[in-house]
């Protein structure tokens, strides 16, 4: 017995050395960052000197009441436009880029297609590509007399100049519908808002420059998300879907009856993984439009960095990235929630039912 | 009637196949074509002059063919973003590899206290998003006094939660019989590490070994808060001045061409040669989920 215990205690000491380098790199450069933001975010620190120092000054919640209250002036107006950005970003971007590799992965997972590997490596290749290399390529792809206002103008289209363009696809699409003048906007819309933007600016939905990065971006992850539908689709049984078939099921019948829940998982992860990604949206701003035109493309994450490194206001940019990182959790739960299992949550339900049922049927039977 | 319609309804369903199969090839070559295309341009125009690139950005040919671009690109700071690129990512992948096989191998085969601890941690960890992390990162580096040096650029890089996961479900297929006989020869718990499990987890160190070094060399927010010195600027980092920057206007495409052709090719060979490792990496996150 005390050889069992000696044998524990060795596996302890092994343990604990085996996960102690992972342990201190995590602790140093994760969980003690973190806590020092949070006490930054509290604090008016400007960057110079220690933020513990003793003329560091407290000053509560003012700076996360600066992003959101009247007091913030152009903060709040500057941390409120990113938001919108990124909204519209995420709300884009997300739905696409899901669609785009599930149709890539349906088409690949075809039995009789060949050359397969072909295209499913061309398809991911640009995902393992740097962020940099590939942001400098759409930058010549969509400048001024680039190759897409080139191409346009092969087909007579008068192509915009992509990186200088603020106008909001939303407002375009409004003038176009013949709901309203992108120009001239309705008073109604532009004279009066909330959190320091008005009701125009917070419907612009996606500027035109911003629109080149969301193309990019689906591009480049599409392929990485198509990998993952291709794996689960392999998982599927040939039969299944054959018996399916045979039962008089349609193409479709089957895609949407059999395929299609048996991708919910990876459909969640695809989602989950997009929502986080999404919202920490930095490298193709920084390099690509430093947050313009008109703003249009600043981003949470490219602003916290911003405010920090190039204005020193330390505490409320180390407040945005809570903020941000509030929003990530948040998206993410309510994702989870709305992906809930609901035939789980209906069998659920149903054997609450039966058993109420149960309940008062000697009561029924009593009267 | 019944065999009228069998006889008739065969080749009818063979030519929908066909139909669809024709379909499916026309998808995937326009796909590939709006994939390839971007990178076809980014080689042509790297060899194009300046002029050209603007006057012809659609033409598939150089014309006049020039290394100018290149020659440029060299008497930038471009060769020293090359040369610190390739240390920190040497550094970066052979620190990961080890450390993240230590840890997996510990969270999946040495029954320790504390270890359900540990692996909640870890999970903890992978929850928080990086670009987050980015302003308390620098205030640590700061603190610590190594912002501006070495350290600053390869430390925090050090490990990778996704790859502790990725190593840890590879050790827990090993069967545990292998270790048992080593630890009757006598063997510490380092040891059968080291010469007996290790080696049989060669699969699992390419994979971990190739997403290190494609991660560490594109990594760019890291090294924009660890250092400010032009003489640590790694290759992400520099080429993203070439835009702004010493170069002027953007208006110098077939440099920043050949700038993103050049730190493209090592990932692309990367790619090409240990792409099964790589996509197996890709979706180890689904079988997770």
């Amino acid at each position: 017995m005390s050889r069992d215990t000696s044998i524990r205690r060795g596996q302890t000491l092994a343990g604990w050395t085996f996960v102690s380098p992972t342990l201190v790199v995590l602790g140093l450069f994760l969980a003690v960052p973190v806590l020092m933001a949070l006490w930054v975010s509290f604090t008016d620190w400007n960057g110079r000197g220690s933020p513990f120092a003793s003329g560091i000054g407290f000053v509560g919640v003012d700076n996360y009441r600066e992003l959101v209250g009247e007091q913030g002036g152009l903060t709040r107006s500057d941390f409120m436009t990113s938001l919108r950005n990124n909204f519209f970003y995420v709300l884009l971007v997300v739905p696409l880029q899901t669609a785009f590799a599930l149709f890539l992965a349906l088409v690949l997972n075809q039995r009789l297609l060949k050359a397969v590997g072909f295209f499913r490596t061309a398809f991911y290749f640009p995902s393992v590509v740097s962020s940099v290399a590939i942001s400098l390529v759409f930058l010549f792809l969509f400048s001024g007399g680039g190759v897409i206002n080139s191409l346009l103008e092969v087909v007579g289209i008068d192509g915009p100049t992509w990186f200088n363009d603020s106008r909001g696809l939303f407002h375009l699409l409004g003038d176009g519908l013949g709901l309203w003048s992108a120009s001239d906007p309705p008073s109604a819309l532009a004279g009066s808002g909330v959190l320091g933007l008005t009701w125009w600016q917070w419907i612009s939905g996606p500027s035109v420059a911003l629109s080149v990065i969301i193309m990019l971006v689906i591009w480049t992850t599409a392929g990485t998300f198509m990998l993952m539908f291709l794996a689960a689709l392999q998982d599927l049984p040939v039969e299944v879907e054959e018996a399916a078939r045979i039962d008089g099921a349609g193409r479709w019948g089957v895609f949407r009856n059999v395929t299609l829940p048996h991708l919910r998982p990876t459909m969640l992860l695809v989602t989950t993984l997009g929502l986080i990604g999404t919202w920490q949206v930095f490298d193709q701003v920084y390099v690509m439009t430093q947050g313009g035109p008109g703003k249009t493309t600043l981003t949470p994450a490219y602003l916290s960095y911003s405010y920090a490194f190039d204005n020193q206001k330390w505490g409320v940019a180390a407040a945005m990235a809570f903020v941000l990182f509030l929003i990530i959790f948040t998206m993410t739960s309510l994702q989870r929630f709305l992906f809930r299992d609901k035939d789980a949550i209906a069998t659920k339900r149903a054997a609450r039912r039966t058993r109420k049922a149960r309940a008062n049927a000697p009561a029924g039977g009593a009267a | 009637m019944s065999t009228t319609a069998t006889s008739r309804a065969k080749p009818m369903v063979r030519d929908r196949t066909a139909v669809w199969l024709f379909l499916g090839y026309a998808v995937l070559i326009f796909f590939a074509f709006l994939y390839l295309y971007p990178f076809v341009v980014q080689v042509t125009t790297s060899f194009k002059t300046n002029s050209d690139a603007v006057a012809n950005p659609l033409s598939p040919m150089a014309d006049p063919f020039t290394l100018g671009a290149f020659d440029r690109l060299f008497n930038t700071e471009f060769p020293l973003w090359f040369r610190n690129s390739v240390i920190v990512t040497l550094l970066v992948t052979a620190g990961r590899v080890f450390l993240c096989s230590l840890a997996g191998y510990a969270l999946a085969r040495i029954k320790f206290r504390g270890r359900g601890a540990v692996f909640t941690a870890l999970l903890a960890v992978m929850a928080v998003p990086g670009v987050v992390l980015l302003i308390p990162k620098f205030l640590v580096l700061n603190y610590l006094g190594i912002y501006n040096a070495w350290p600053a650029l390869v430390l925090p890089l050090l490990v990778d939660a996704a790859g502790v996961f990725i190593m840890k479900q590879f050790f827990e297929t090993i069967p545990e019989s292998v270790e048992e006989a080593a630890r009757i020869d006598g063997a510490g718990t380092f040891r059968i590490f080291w010469s007996v499990v290790l080696p049989m987890a060669r699969p699992a160190l390419i994979t971990i070994t190739i997403l290190s070094f494609q991660g560490s060399w594109n990594e760019l927010p890291h090294f924009i808060i660890a250092s400010q010195d032009p003489g640590l600027f790694t290759l992400t980092k520099g080429v993203a001045t070439l835009t702004s920057g010493q170069l002027g206007s953007g208006n110098q495409y077939p440099i920043t061409m050949a700038a993103a052709l050049l730190m493209t090719i090592p990932v692309a060979i990367v790619f090409f040669v240990f792409q099964k490792y790589l996509v197996r990496g890709g979706t180890a996150g689904a079988e997770k989920g």
